[in-house]
Formats: C-alpha cells, structure tokens, sequence
C-alpha cells in the first residue's frame, strides 16, 4: 500500500470551523433582535428585509457569474446574505423597494466585488451601502417611523404594507423623528440639549427598542445579547467592542460635563443610534478591521471618537457608518504598525539582548 | 514552583486516551531489519561492514560520519543480507543507502563497551564519548546527535537541565509510558547528563494530561534535591524547546540565539533513558518506544521496536488497519511528517506512527482568507501568519523574511485553526526551502565574486609588475646607451 497519493504536509488534524459556520453563527446571533424588531415595525419590514437580503444573495450571484467564480460554493457561505442583514438593519424600516435593490448593488457590486470578492474589500460592505443611500436619498433614508407592532391596532396589514414598501404610499403621519436627529434639529434651532433630551424616548425605553429608528439601532439589549453569544462562541473578542464603546461614552461623558446644554451625555451616546449594532457586528466585520487585538483595540475607539464626533459636529445625526468607513481606510496601516512582538525580539524585529544571563 | 505564561497555542483534540493505557509490550523479532545510515541531523554514517558479515546485537555496524553525526549499530544478531537502496521514512519517499540485517533469531549481545563505574566521577568527556559511541540522539522527533549538545556545558554556563517530558503532540503517548514504567531510568540518566553538562539543577516539565507521570517522577525524584518535577499547563506548542524553557524559567531565547545561551540545555525524557542505558551498560541505542494509533489501527498500542523495524511490523502486531488510513503520520499529527510507505523503517526519531481516518484529519479545500486574525492571537510566535501568507503566496521572499517567517517554529497552530483551512505552515516551509536556497546562492555567488575579483587583482598585479619589470629594464637599457655614447663622445 503507498500513500504517495498524500499530498499535503501537516498538520494531520483540524479544529472543527468554516467560514460557512462562522458566518452562520453571526446570523443566528442577530436573530433574536431582528425577530424582535421586524415585530415592532410590522410587514413592511419583513418586506424590505426580504427584499434586502434576496437582492444581495443575487447580486453576488451574478457578480461571481461575471468573474467566472464557482458560485454555489461562494454562495453557501452566507457572506452575501450577512451583508444583506446588516444593510436592511441599518435602513428605515418602511422604506421603499429600490432602497434594499439599490443597497444590494452598492454592497456586493461596488464595496465587494470590485475589490476581488470575500475577504478583499476594504471597507465594510453594509454600510458602504447605507452612506451611498443615505448621501444619494436623504429623505426617503430618514424617514423614521415610530414602532408600530404587528396585528397592533393601526399596524398595516400584508396589504397596506406591499402599498407602503412597493408603491411608496408611506402615510405622513407615522413618521417620526430618531432620538438624535430630535436633539440636532433642536439644538441648530437654538435650543439646549437640556430641554431636548426631556422629549426623547427615556433611557428604557432606548434599550428596549420601543423607538423610531432602523431595524438595528432600536433594542440595544437583544443585539447586546446577541454579541455577548458572539464573544461566548469566541467569533468576536471583547476588545474592539468595549474599546467602541468606551470611547463613545467618554468624550460624550467628558464634554457633557463640560457643557450639558451643548452636549448630550455618554449613556445617551451609548443607547441611541446604531452604537450596539456597530460595536458588536460592524466594527468586529473581520475582513475590514485589524487583525491583532492591538490593532482593534485603535480601530474601536477610533470608530467610537469618530462616531461622538460626527453626531456632535458634523450635518448628520447618526455618524456609525461614516466612522467605520474611515476607520476601514486606516486598517491597513494600523495593522502595520500593531504587530505584535515576535518571540526572541524586540517591538523593532531586533533579536532580544542577552542580558537575562546569569 | 512559580511557572510563566507562553504567548498563543492550541488546545487540539488531544485523543491520547486510545494509547494511554497500554504498557509498552516489545515487538516480537522480525525475520528482516532495515537501517538507514542517516536517521539523524547532520552527516550520514559511514558503513563498515560488507555482505554476508555476520554481526551481533549492539555491534558498530556504521561509523560517525563526522562532527555532527552519529554511528549505527546492529539491533539484533544476524547476517548482513545487503547494503543497498531502501525507501527512507521522509516525505519524499526516496530511497537511502541502507543495511539490511537478516537477523538469526538468537538476538546475542556483541561485547559492550564497559559501563562507567561512577559517572558522577567521570568527566564530561569520557560520558560525550560514550553517548557520542551509542548513536544516540534526541528522540523527541529531531534526532539531533545528543552527545553535541551534551558538549554545550564546555562552551557555555549552564544552570538548568530542562528535561521534556510535556509530549504535547495529540496522539503520542510513548515519553507517558517510559516515564510511568522506567521512572528510575530516567532520572538517572537526566543525573549523567546534568553532570557531563555541569548544569547544578534538573527541571522535569510534565503536561498536567499525565498526572500519573507526574505523580511517578516526583516520586522517582524524591531521593534528589537537585531535581524538580513539574506539571505544566496543556497548552500546544508547550513541548517546543524555546516555549517550554521560557514556562519553567521565564527566560525568553533570544532570537537566532540557542537555549544554552541563556543557560539552559533541553533533553527529551526517552533520551535520558538512553544515556542511562549507555552509560550504565555500555548499550547503544538500538530500540525505542513508538506510539502506534489513530482512528485507523485496530489496536493502538506502545511499543519497544527494534530500530529498522518495517512500520508494516508494527502495524500488523497492533491487528491492522481497521478502516483505510486516510494519512499515514511519521510522529505526532501537529508537526509529524507524511510517511511514504508501509515499508519505511523505524528510526530512532520516530516517536509515533499514526494511521488517520479522514474524519480525524478533517481536510477541506482552502477557500479565501476573511482576515478573521485567529491566526494571528494563536501563534506563539507571535508572528502574523495571515500577512506572511500573502507575500509568500506572490512568491516574494523578501518581505516574509522580513515580516519573520525564518523565526516560525512549523507548530501549525495557524492552519489547524484557520477557519478557510489554508494550509499556512506549508506556505512557511515553502519559504523557508526558498529562502536557503536563495541564501546558498547568494554565499556561492559572493564567493565567486571574491575569486574572481582576487584573480582580476593578481592578474592585474602580474600585468603590473611584468610592466614595471619592463619599463626599468628599457630606463637601464637607456641609461647605459647613454653611459655608452657619453663614454664614445670624445672628450
């Protein structure tokens, strides 16, 4: 008997993992807090999720078809519909169609695709889509609706909702205004966050979801349940996540406490806006973040100081998706410079000096 | 005892239990024994014997080959039934030049060297000499000749003898069983090596996996106070010689530096055995302990093989193959070798031989890299492998040399925890072929360069000086024309 036929070296033996399961276990993760939030926002919802997440499956269809690729190994490996899921996430819930077709072509065709496929895009797909949406319809990507449960009094039906998703019938008023944008409308019209903030949803209600938002950012404990299952399945590590956070919350503490009439404060920052989504699910997306955990580390609390700043300063309320994407553009380099130390050498490659030598 | 902690590693599915338990049980004698001359770091040995010699058990049947080699002896008694090309247990599957001993069944000992009466009396010379004479060498799997590094004790200070019992390899449970069932042995032996290295302490570090090992040594080792026994966290790579000196001690190796440099030797368990045999019998080292397992053997077992033993022997005697071996493993699963052949011999670095089902290999195609980093937390190493990967798959050497790729310890932590199964550690060994044989080039061209830039220089030396030569022959030639015509010119 030979075994000539053995072609490959060592070692002999694999830890049970695939990128199929990996993915799959992020999409499980984000399950109870899309359950939940698709409840809340009712059948357009649904429709635009589904809507979505079948675009982007197809546009990687057709774009590995284009590239020549194997595209039913690619396709079972739930990228594409992972970056459909977080993109429907990060959309008004009772927008249009096109939105979610739209998103799909941005993510997978442009973000993904023109990079070379998984694993070679630099920036984050979902939210690649999300800004182009948000810079391209700024209306129909901020008109937020308050929750409105399903089989609720006054919830559409499967009807009413086809009217609203596919022919654009959206009734004005429902619509709402997200905790952020409230303070920054008030606050360019000259009245302090002091007042503002005592008309926005409270704090529990924040964390529990019953809000105007996106898909994603309302409900911040499932979506925290959901990272904190990621960090138990060792998919994700603490550190980009806290390092998110942690940051956001202290420039929103400091600077509140500095000027509580020009500044909202840190637990305000932490539980508005996509904060939980992004701590947890986009700024941890491995292809576009650092590598080593030093390297996370930066990249969070520079998503975080970038976030605080953006909705304090910029023209946008919410500013998640600005600051992963470019905190995405600086990976590279901060890879770079946070390798970590190889055994034997010092933090430059030299060869440690003997100097433990008795 | 106060331990460190070791950057990264594995925790793999370790599957000892299907070996543990067996007690080393001898192999019967085969009827055909198969030595390679090289089955070692360094030169090959060099035959003295010819055809149809007739030679005894432990009897020197090739010499040293050189500084860095070791000799062979006859494992049995016998005839020598040809000196010719055998398929070697490497990868490759290419044959080596090897003995082959029809052995006659009475497995008589040839007169032995005398046993060192005291070897604590003895200096470090005389105990080199005679493990140097006994072919012995490290067999942990790298089979480096022992006695060179037994000899580092007269070129550096050394405090520690670091003894590895932490055999962290899924799989092997060869250095379990000799130190459950030949403790004493052993400790002796790792005693003679402390001396000859003039080390003042012996450090045994045990994997806590085995806690009978451990509770055996410590009692073995009661009676010394220069000797600790310590258990050490399961943590893969923990057995690799650099790791586990910087467990016990803290101390970090420098890189392209040895662990003697920092004062501490390292030996493998089943060595010390060796030169406890060696010194105290005069016995070289003709048999070892090879863990035969995997999902594919029937019955796993330990067993003491006469070294050029056919694996196929120690497969049969362990009932067969239960299932078709997918992978046939010279060594453990992490770091163990592909072995060519059934008919490749044992060798005296072959800690295991491993039949794997396809199950237990658990083998796919590579699919793209997701940057996910696993790789780059798990390597105690502390290198990037993802970003070594890159550079390396377009073939640019430079870059991986830079990034570290010399200092990777081949443990294949990275690819066994890759989720796209890249097979990154023959990525590395790819490099690493790469790199020495770019490196070779560049000495020989530099060499080249030099000779020819010496030649250039004495030719254009010679040119110079026959030139010089010339002109003061022409300037005397003219001094004395000119001597001449002043003496013709009148007055």
């Amino acid at each position: 008997m030979s075994f000539l036929s053995t072609h490959q070296s060592g070692p002999f033996t694999h830890q049970v993992s695939s990128v199929q399961k990996t993915m799959f276990t992020v999409l499980l993760a984000l399950m109870p807090a899309t359950a939940f939030n698709l409840y809340l926002f009712g059948w357009p919802a649904i429709l635009l999720f589904t809507v979505t997440i079948g675009s982007c499956v197809a546009a990687e269809a057709v774009c590995l078809m284009l590239a020549g690729q194997p595209t039913k190994a690619a396709l079972s490996d739930y990228s594409a519909a992972l970056s459909g899921w977080l993109l429907a996430m990060s959309l008004p819930p009772w927008a249009p169609w096109w939105i979610g077709v739209l998103g799909a072509v941005f993510a997978i065709g442009l973000a993904k695709h023109t990079f070379g496929g998984i694993g070679q895009n630099m920036f984050n797909p979902a939210m690649v889509a999300r800004v182009a949406l948000l810079v391209s319809f700024p209306v129909v990507m901020t008109a937020w609706v308050m929750p409105h449960p399903l089989f609720s009094a006054g919830a559409p039906g499967l009807a009413d909702a086809i009217a609203i998703t596919f022919g654009g019938q959206v009734p004005d008023s429902v619509s709402a205004a997200s905790a952020l944008g409230y303070v920054k409308t008030e606050l360019s019209r000259g009245i302090p966050v002091t007042q503002s903030i005592a008309h926005v949803p409270d704090l529990m209600d924040m964390a529990l979801g019953t809000r105007a938002g996106s898909l994603g950012e309302t409900s911040a404990v499932l979506i925290l349940a959901g990272g904190l299952f990621l960090m138990a399945k060792r998919i994700i590590s603490w550190h980009t996540p806290v390092a998110v956070m942690g940051s956001l919350f202290l420039m929103g503490t400091l600077f509140h406490a500095i000027d509580p009439a020009r500044y909202t404060d840190g637990l305000f920052h932490l539980m508005s806006g996509a904060t939980f989504l992004g701590a947890f699910f986009i700024c941890t997306d491995y292809v576009t973040s650092p590598v080593s955990k030093k390297g996370q580390l930066i990249f969070g609390a520079g998503c975080g100081m970038l976030t605080w700043t953006i909705r304090t300063y910029a023209g946008y309320p919410e500013g998640m998706a600005f600051a992963v994407l470019l905190m995405n553009s600086l990976t590279p380099i901060i890879d770079q410079y946070t390798r970590p130390r190889a055994f034997g050498r010092t933090l430059k490659g030299e060869p440690l000096p003997l100097e433990g030598k008795l | 005892m106060k331990l460190f902690p070791i950057r990264g590693g594995i925790h793999p599915d370790y599957r000892k239990e299907l070996a543990s338990e067996k007690a080393i049980v001898a192999l019967p004698l085969p009827a055909t024994l198969y030595i390679p001359l090289q089955m070692h770091i360094g030169a090959p040995a060099e035959v003295l014997v010819n055809e149809g010699d007739l030679v005894k058990k432990g009897q020197m049947i090739a010499r040293s080959g050189g500084a860095v080699s070791v000799p062979q002896h006859a494992p049995t008694s016998g005839r020598i039934q040809a000196i010719t090309q055998i398929v070697a247990p490497h990868p490759s599957g290419l044959a080596q030049t090897t003995i082959v001993i029809e052995a006659d069944g009475k497995d008589e000992w040839a007169e032995l060297p005398e046993p060192i009466a005291d070897p604590f009396a003895a200096d470090t010379f005389a105990i080199n000499e005679r493990v140097a004479a006994s072919g012995i060498v490290g067999m942990g799997g790298a089979a480096f000749p022992s006695a060179v590094k037994l000899s580092l004790g007269t070129l550096k200070k050394l405090d520690t003898l670091l003894l590895n019992g932490a055999e962290c390899e899924p799989y092997l449970t060869c250095d379990d069983r000799v130190m459950r069932e030949y403790a004493d042995e052993i400790i002796d032996g790792a005693r003679i090596m402390a001396h000859a290295l003039g080390a003042p302490k012996v450090v045994i570090a045990i994997e806590q996996n085995k806690p009978q090992a451990i509770d055996i040594m410590t009692k073995a080792a009661a009676a010394f106070a220069e000797i600790a026994v310590v258990g050490v966290p399961v943590q893969y790579p923990m057995g690799s010689e650099r790791h586990l000196v910087q467990a016990i001690t803290g101390r970090e190796t420098p890189a392209r530096k040895l662990t003697a440099d920092i004062g501490v030797v390292v030996h493998n368990v089943a060595t010390a055995r060796a030169v406890h045999h060696a010194v105290r019998f005069g016995r070289p080292l003709v048999s070892r302990v090879v863990t035969v397992s995997g999902g594919a053997v029937r019955e796993p077992n330990n067993i003491e093989a006469p070294i050029g033993a056919r694996v196929a022997d120690l497969i049969a005697f362990c009932g067969g193959f239960e299932a078709e071996p997918a992978s046939l493993v010279n060594g453990g699963p992490m770091m163990g070798q592909p072995l060519p052949s059934l008919d490749a011999p044992v060798v005296k670095g072959m800690s295991g031989i491993l039949a794997l089902t396809a199950a237990e290999i658990n083998q796919q195609p590579a699919s793209a890299c997701i940057r996910c980093g696993s790789c780059v937390t798990i390597c105690p190493c502390g290198l990037v492998p993802v970003e070594m990967a890159a550079f390396i798959r377009k073939d640019n050497f430079e870059v991986a040399a830079r990034l570290g790729v010399m200092d990777c310890v081949s443990c294949g932590s990275c690819s066994w925890v890759c989720p796209s199964h890249i097979p990154l550690v023959q990525y590395f060994n790819y490099a690493k072929g790469m790199i020495n044989i770019q490196e070779r080039e560049r000495r020989k061209n530099d060499q080249t360069r030099i000779l020819a830039e010496a030649h250039t220089q004495r030719v254009e030396k010679a040119a110079a000086e026959k030139a010089a030569a010339l002109a003061a022959k022409k300037a005397q030639a003219a001094a004395a024309a000119a001597a001449k015509q002043k003496d013709e010119t009148p007055a």
